[in-house]
């Protein structure tokens, strides 16, 4: 018990003050069966091994931080000097060498809200039937498991179901609307998974104490079931949306083109997308090299605005979760 | 007695969580402005029991009861009964405080909002007055808009009270409603019981033989899933006709 004291008292100060006060006493009791040297023993074995398990649960959680850090750090390096005033609120120009990203960064937030919009309230009301009214079943099975599954549809399978369905067979034309629903659909499952779980942990007591005042199922979600569940639907719903707002894949053939000067004013107007924009630059673009800055901005614009969305719900889920307190 | 002083009654209830049968033909009947205590040792199926009453029950979707139970002389497992203006007429206190994240005021109108009280002034009266019923006015006069979770445990049960009277209920259930609190708020609890009966058909299950004896005029105590004995209170607890009762309650077992 040498070096590790000291490791162990760092983090659990008062848990150690209180085992060592313990023993104290302990001590002066004759010890029966030399329990007492057994447990020294042990202790040090113990201690030894629970440092090193720490040791790399820690290291972890430690790559973790890291990796964003590494990928923010780089594209940051590589990308601060595309950035300027102009960078964020002009339109492209000579070929997309030149100019700004404004119809991209408007674009993609037009494609995520548009999913929220779509996704948020069918997702809720799916989680809701299938926690709060299903009896378990074999019709529920069947419908768990199409969304554990569509969960694990790649995204550019979306695409291409967006552009058989929404585009082609809808007539809705590449355009917001098909892109912002195929965006939905593709966050669909993790917000039905996050909102369920929410929902589990709203304690049945509430439910209880709510039907018990003569309130019906309805009134009882609605008033303090989905209030109580609120903070996680919404952080768990918006992490989604923002994962799915920086794929490339489910929009390319359904909402983004390559170049358009103009605009959207309809949703069902094409639009550009910060994502595919980064995809044509460095693929496709009339001079790549050149445009190494700029593809490295707008993949900054794009980082900072999916983390600006998390933050948001995170800020968000806090406030509330102070105002359930 | 005249029937019509029957609040409730169950004839020969049985009750089952899918195969195992939690309670056995049990007979009981209530009076109007009495207290009801059930005791028993610990899984006897006194909760089971009470929570038939207000069919909390059944939100176990395995659970079945056989037999009747009667408010009033109506038979609420018919099926032509409203189950929510059943819990709304036969209120509940519940074992564990266990009020709403919401704040204190919000708590106690929470059930005249859901059967359909609207007006202002209305709702804050009738939340003043659940709350001094309750014995928690002077405690919590000047935080109502606080959050209740912000209360002791004692007040949080209280508040619970208060939240069960808000709604005028003629019967209230009361699952051993002082087991997480002090001495203190206990005592304060069962002089509420006392002012309560005034009003109201209580029933409360309890583990404590004094309480039982301090705040019911009858006692009932069951045993694995039976009614073993029932009587007033005075005279089950002095001159209990079965060594079964008399074994339990002088904590010779159980
Ligand atoms: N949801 C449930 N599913 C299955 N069995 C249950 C359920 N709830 C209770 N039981 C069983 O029913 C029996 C009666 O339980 P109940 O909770 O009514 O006892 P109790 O008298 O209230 O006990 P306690 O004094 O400990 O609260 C017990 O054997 C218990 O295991
Ligand atoms: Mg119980």
């Amino acid at each position: 018990m040498d070096i590790t004291q000291d490791e162990y008292q760092d983090e659990y100060p008062e848990k150690e003050q209180k085992a060592t006060g313990k023993a104290a006493p302990e001590k002066t009791v004759k010890a029966r069966y030399g329990i007492q040297e057994a447990a020294t023993r042990l202790q040090t074995r113990r201690a030894a091994k629970q440092r090193m398990i720490f040791f790399f649960f820690r290291g972890a959680a430690i790559i973790n931080g890291l990796a964003l850090f590494i990928i923010v750090f780089f594209m940051v390096k590589n990308g601060i000097s595309a950035i300027s005033w102009e960078f964020l609120t002009q339109v492209p120009r000579s070929s997309m060498t030149q100019g700004g990203i404004l119809p991209c960064i408007i674009g993609t937030l037009y494609l995520s809200v548009g999913a929220i919009l779509v996704a948020l309230p069918i997702g809720v009301a799916s989680a809701i039937y299938l926690n709060e009214y299903a009896r378990p079943g074999k019709v529920i099975r069947i419908i768990r498991l199409g969304i554990n599954n569509l969960a694990g549809v790649p995204s550019v399978v979306f695409g291409l179901f967006g552009l058989a369905f929404f585009v082609i067979y809808l007539k809705m034309g590449v355009s917001i609307l098909a892109g912002a629903l195929t965006l939905a659909a593709m966050s669909l499952p993790v917000i039905i998974g996050a909102t369920e779980e929410a929902l589990k942990s709203v304690p049945d007591t509430y439910r209880e104490a709510s039907l018990g005042l003569g309130a019906t199922k309805w009134q009882t979600i609605y008033r303090v079931v989905v209030p109580a569940a609120l903070p996680g639907i919404l952080t768990g719903s918006i992490l989604g949306i923002s994962r799915a707002a920086g794929e490339t894949a489910p929009i390319m053939f359904t909402a983004a083109v390559f170049y358009t000067p103009k605009l959207p004013d309809s949703i069902f107007d094409e639009i550009m997308a910060l994502p595919y924009h980064i995809y044509v630059l460095a693929t496709a673009g009339t001079d790549i090299e050149a445009t190494r800055p700029l593809q490295y901005g707008t993949a900054l614009v794009l980082i900072a605005l999916v983390l600006g969305m998390n933050l948001i719900a995170i800020v968000w889920r806090s406030r509330l979760r102070k105002k359930l307190k | 007695m005249s029937d019509n002083n029957i609040k409730m009654a169950s004839e020969h209830l049985d009750f089952y969580y899918g195969d195992f049968k939690a309670l056995h033909d049990v007979s009981l009947q209530f009076r109007k402005k009495q207290v009801t205590a059930l005791i028993g040792p610990s899984g006897c199926g006194k909760s089971t029991y009470l929570r038939c009453l207000n069919r909390m029950n059944d939100l176990i979707p395995i659970s079945r009861v056989e037999g009747k139970i009667l408010l009033e002389g109506e038979d609420i497992y018919n099926t032509s009964w409203d189950v929510v203006s059943l819990r709304r007429r036969v209120g509940m206190v519940f074992q564990k405080p266990n009020p709403f994240p919401k704040t204190i005021f919000e708590n106690v109108a929470y059930g005249l909002r859901v059967n359909g009280i609207r007006d202002k002034s209305e709702i804050e009266k009738r939340v003043t007055e659940s709350i001094q019923q309750a014995a928690l006015w002077d405690e919590v006069k000047d935080r109502l808009q606080e959050s209740a979770l912000g209360l002791s445990g004692g007040q949080q049960q209280r508040l619970c009270i208060a939240r069960a009277l808000a709604v005028e209920p003629e019967v209230v259930l009361m699952d051993e409603p002082a087991s997480a609190l002090d001495p203190i708020a206990t005592q304060k609890i069962e002089e509420l019981i006392h002012e309560l009966k005034q009003q109201y058909t209580i029933i409360i299950v309890t583990h404590s033989m004094q309480q039982a004896a301090r705040v019911s005029d009858k006692t009932a105590f069951f045993y694995i899933g039976k009614l073993i004995e029932v009587g007033d209170t005075d005279t089950l607890f002095t001159r209990p006709r079965l060594k079964q009762t008399e074994d339990y309650i002088t904590g010779r077992f159980g």
